[in-house]
C-alpha cells in the first residue's frame, strides 16, 4: 500500500521550475543545471513508481519505526490551562529526529539513480547522522560537510558519524557554520556530479529540493491528520512547529494546507532577542534575497552579504529558510513567530518535568510557543505540536547553561 | 556597438584571441584594484573581469573564496566596486569591464538601480554566476539591455544544445564556457574534451566563446587560444595576490609578467596555426 505524496486540490506549488509565487526557483551556476534536471526527472518518475513507494513505506515502518505516535499531553495541557495539546512524536524515530524521513527517501532515490556516493551538509550534526545512517545501511560512500565551528560545538555527533563510516570534512571558509557547509557540499557536487548524490537536509536549495524534501517529510502531517481524526474525531485548530530551514514544519503543515480552518504557526529562533540582532529569524526579521539556489527571506546586511546567525539550537542556526515558507508567510496562510533561547529552555524543562519527554532544543522553540498560545485558546480546542527531535544531543548545552560540567 | 563587440571585431580582423584576466575587487585591499586593472591592460588584456565580493561564493574554489574574504574584511560593497569602475574609466575609455559575481548583492540594491548605476560607472557586461537565463529573462535582462549592458552567461560541459542556444540568444558580448566540472581554480582540465565541446558550442552559437576555469599557465592559455575566441584566467592571478598580499608592487609585477607571457604564447599560437 504505497503512498504517493498528496496532490492538494487548491494548492499547486511549486510550478514547473520550482517557484512558490516569487520565491524558490533555480539560482545556480550553469554547471549545476544538468544534475538538477536529472534529479528532477528521477524524482518525478520514482514518486509515481509503486515499487519505489513500497520500498520507502517499508523502510519508514521497519527501519524508522513509523508511524510515530500522536500523544495527548494531558498533564501539560491541564497545567497550561487552555487548548488540548497533542504531540507528534518525531523524537521517537530512529536517530532521534524527523531528519531520517528525508534521508531515507533521498538515499533510496540515489540508489535507483545508480549513484555510489552521497554527500550532505550538517549544522548540529542531526542531518549528518541521519545521512550517515542510511548510507551505512545501503552501503553508499558518505561525506558530510560541517563548519569548523560546528565540528567543535557538536563533537558527539561528529564521532557518531565516523562510527557510522562517514567522512566528516570540516569547512573553514566564511563563517565556518552551516551555510558554509552547504556551499562546500554544492562545490563537491559540481565536481563529482557523475557518481554523487547530494542529500540536502531541509526544504532549502534549488528546485527540486524544496518540493522533494517536503514530499518526503509530509509523512508527518499525513499521519497526524489520520491520527487526530481517529483519536479526537476531528481536525485540529492549530499546528505548531519550529522552523530552521523549515522541513519538519512543512512536513506537518502540508497535508493540512487546504483546510483553511487549521491555523499554522512556524516558530523561528529569536536567539538573544530579535532587537539584539543575534537571532536566526529571517521570516520575522529578514528580507527577500537569493542564497543557496533559491529566492527566499534571508538575513543580510545593507550590501547584500549574508550575516551570521545565532540560536542556542544549532539546528535553527541558518540565515535562510525554505522558499515555501516565504510564500506561506506572504500569502498569509501561515504565521511566523519567534522564541528566544531562554523561552526555549524553559519549555525544554517544562515538558521534561511534566510529561517525561525531553525534547530537542529546536523542538523546544515550538513547545515554548505552544505554552504562550494554549492559554489563549479554549479547552475544547486542539493543537498539534511537532516534537521534531529528542533532547539527548542537547544535554551538554542545557547543563552548561545551568553552570554544570558533565 | 558595445565596447565588448568592438574588441572582438578588432581581434577578429587581426586573427588574435581575447585575453581576459579576472581579479576580485578590493583584494587584498581597495587601493590595489584600479592600478592593477590599468597594469593588466598594459600587459595585454583585452577585456577585464572584476569580481564583486560575496559572503557565499558557492561556485568558487578556495583561492577566489579567500579573495572574497580579504575584500570583505575591508567591507568592499557592490557600490564601492562601481566606484572603482568609474575611477578606472577616467583613465581608460576603451577596455571593457565585466562584473562577475553573485545575485544577492544586486538583488539587495535593486535590479533597476543596479543597471542605472552600472551604466553610469562605465560597466560593459555583467556575469551573474547564480542567475541562469531562465531566471534572468523576465526581470533582469530587459533592464540590462535597456542600459546597454551585456549579460554574459556561463556554459558548462553538461549544457544541452537547447541551453546553449538559449544562452546565445539571451546573452550579449560573449559566452563563457566553464571548461571543467568543478569550481574555479580546479586542476583537471581535459584539452581534448574542451576542444570537442567548444567546437560544439561554436557550431550552435553566434556569440564569441571564451574558455575559463583551469587556465593556469601560458601553455594552456595558448592551447585554449587555438580553439576559442577568448581565454579567461582568474585563480592563477588571484593566487599571486595572495602570495604577495603584503607587497603590492611585487604582486602587480608577478601578475603582469604572467599575463604578458600568456599574451605572447596566445599570439604565437594563432600566428603558427
Ligand atoms: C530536531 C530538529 N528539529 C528541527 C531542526 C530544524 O530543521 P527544519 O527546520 O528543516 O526542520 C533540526 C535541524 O537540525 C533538528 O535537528
Amino acid at each position: 500500500m504505497a503512498t504517493a505524496p498528496e496532490q492538494l486540490e487548491n494548492y499547486r506549488y511549486p510550478d514547473e521550475r520550482g517557484h512558490f509565487g516569487r520565491y524558490g526557483g533555480i539560482f545556480v551556476a550553469e554547471t549545476l543545471m544538468y544534475p538538477l534536471e536529472e534529479l528532477d526527472q528521477a524524482y518525478r518518475t520514482y514518486l509515481q513508481d509503486p515499487a519505489f513507494l513500497d520500498e520507502l513505506d517499508r523502510d519508514l515502518k521497519d527501519y524508522v519505526g513509523r508511524p510515530s505516535p500522536l500523544y495527548y499531553a494531558e498533564r501539560w495541557s491541564r497545567e497550561l490551562g487552555g487548548a488540548q495539546i497533542w504531540l507528534k512524536r518525531e523524537d521517537l524515530n530512529h536517530t532521534g529526529a524527523h531528519k531520517v524521513n528525508n534521508t531515507i527517501g533521498q538515499a533510496l532515490l540515489a540508489r535507483r539513480m545508480g549513484k555510489k556516493r552521497v554527500i550532505a551538509e550538517t549544522g548540529a550534526g542531526q542531518h549528518g547522522v541521519a545521512t550517515a545512517t542510511v548510507a551505512a545501511r545501503l552501503g553508499l560512500e558518505c561525506v558530510v560537510y560541517m563548519g569548523e565551528v560546528d565540528v567543535e560545538r557538536q563533537k558527539l555527533n561528529v564521532y557518531r558519524m565516523s562510527l557510522l563510516g562517514a567522512e566528516v570534512r570540516p569547512v573553514s571558509s566564511g563563517s565556518k557554520t552551516l551555510k558554509d557547509a552547504l556551499n562546500e557540499a554544492l562545490r563537491d557536487w559540481v565536481t563529482h556530479v557523475d557518481d554523487t548524490f547530494y542529500i540536502i537536509g531541509t526544504v532549502a536549495g534549488p528546485h527540486p529540493y524544496p518540493a522533494m524534501v517536503r514530499d518526503f517529510q509530509s509523512v508527518i502531517g499525513r499521519e497526524a491528520k489520520q491520527q487526530i481524526l481517529e483519536q479526537a474525531g476531528r481536525l485540529p485548530d492549530a499546528l505548531v512547529a519550529c522552523v530552521g530551514g523549515g522541513s519538519n514544519a512543512i512536513g506537518l503543515f502540508y497535508p493540512f494546507l487546504e483546510h483553511e480552518q487549521v491555523a499554522l504557526y512556524g516558530v523561528e529562533a529569536a536567539g538573544l532577542g530579535i532587537e539584539t540582532g543575534k537571532h536566526s529569524a529571517p521570516l520575522c526579521a529578514g528580507r527577500p534575497g537569493v542564497l543557496h539556489g533559491n529566492r527566499t527571506y534571508l538575513m543580510e546586511d545593507d550590501d547584500g552579504q549574508i550575516i551570521e546567525t545565532h540560536s542556542i539550537s544549532a539546528g535553527l542556526d541558518y540565515p535562510g529558510v525554505g522558499p515555501e515558507h516565504a510564500w506561506l508567510k506572504d500569502s498569509g496562510r501561515a504565521q511566523y513567530v519567534n522564541i528566544t533561547d531562554d523561552e526555549a529552555l524553559e519549555a525544554f524543562h517544562s515538558l521534561t518535568r511534566i510529561e517525561g519527554i525531553m525534547p530537542a532544543l529546536e523542538s523546544s522553540h515550538a513547545l515554548a510557543y505552544a505554552m504562550q498560545l494554549a492559554p489563549r485558546m479554549d479547552r475544547d480546542q486542539i493543537m498539534i505540536v511537532n516534537v521534531s527531535g529528542r533532547g539527548d544531543k542537547d544535554i551538554h548545552t542545557v547543563a552548561e547553561r545551568e553552570g554544570l560540567k558533565l | 556597438m558595445s565596447r565588448i563587440e568592438t574588441v572582438f571585431g578588432r581581434l577578429a580582423q587581426s586573427g588574435r584571441k581575447a585575453l581576459i584576466p579576472f581579479i576580485t575587487a578590493g583584494d587584498p585591499d581597495p587601493e590595489f584594484t584600479v592600478p592593477m586593472l590599468h597594469a593588466m591592460v598594459d600587459a595585454g588584456a583585452d577585456i577585464l573581469e572584476l569580481g564583486v565580493p560575496f559572503s557565499d561564493p558557492m561556485a568558487d574554489g578556495p583561492v577566489i573564496q579567500r579573495a572574497s574574504e580579504r575584500a570583505l574584511a575591508h567591507r568592499v560593497s557592490l557600490r564601492q566596486v562601481l566606484r572603482m569602475v568609474a575611477e578606472f574609466r577616467r583613465g581608460d575609455d576603451t577596455t571593457p569591464i565585466v562584473l562577475m559575481g553573485y545575485l544577492n548583492p544586486i538583488e539587495c540594491m535593486g535590479y533597476g538601480a543596479f543597471a542605472e548605476a552600472a551604466k553610469e560607472a562605465g560597466v560593459d557586461g555583467v556575469l551573474t554566476v547564480d542567475l541562469p537565463p531562465e531566471e534572468a529573462e523576465d526581470e533582469m535582462l530587459p533592464l540590462l539591455y535597456g542600459a546597454g549592458i551585456d549579460p554574459v552567461f556561463l556554459l558548462a560541459p553538461t549544457s544541452t544544445p537547447e541551453r546553449i542556444e538559449k544562452a546565445d540568444r539571451l546573452g550579449r558580448g560573449y559566452l563563457y564556457y566553464v571548461s571543467l566540472k568543478g569550481v574555479t581554480g580546479a586542476g583537471h582540465l581535459d584539452i581534448e574534451e574542451v576542444t570537442r565541446k567548444v567546437a560544439g558550442i561554436q557550431a550552435l552559437a553566434e556569440l564569441p566563446v571564451g574558455v575559463g576555469f583551469g587556465v593556469k599557465d601560458p601553455e594552456t592559455a595558448a592551447r585554449m587560444a587555438g580553439l576559442a575566441d577568448a581565454v579567461v584566467v582568474g585563480s592563477a592571478l588571484v593566487r599571486k595576490i595572495e602570495e604577495h598580499a603584503g607587497d603590492a608592487c611585487r604582486a602587480r609585477e608577478e601578475i603582469t609578467a604572467l599575463l604578458a607571457a600568456m599574451r605572447r604564447a596566445m599570439d604565437e599560437e594563432v600566428t603558427l596555426a
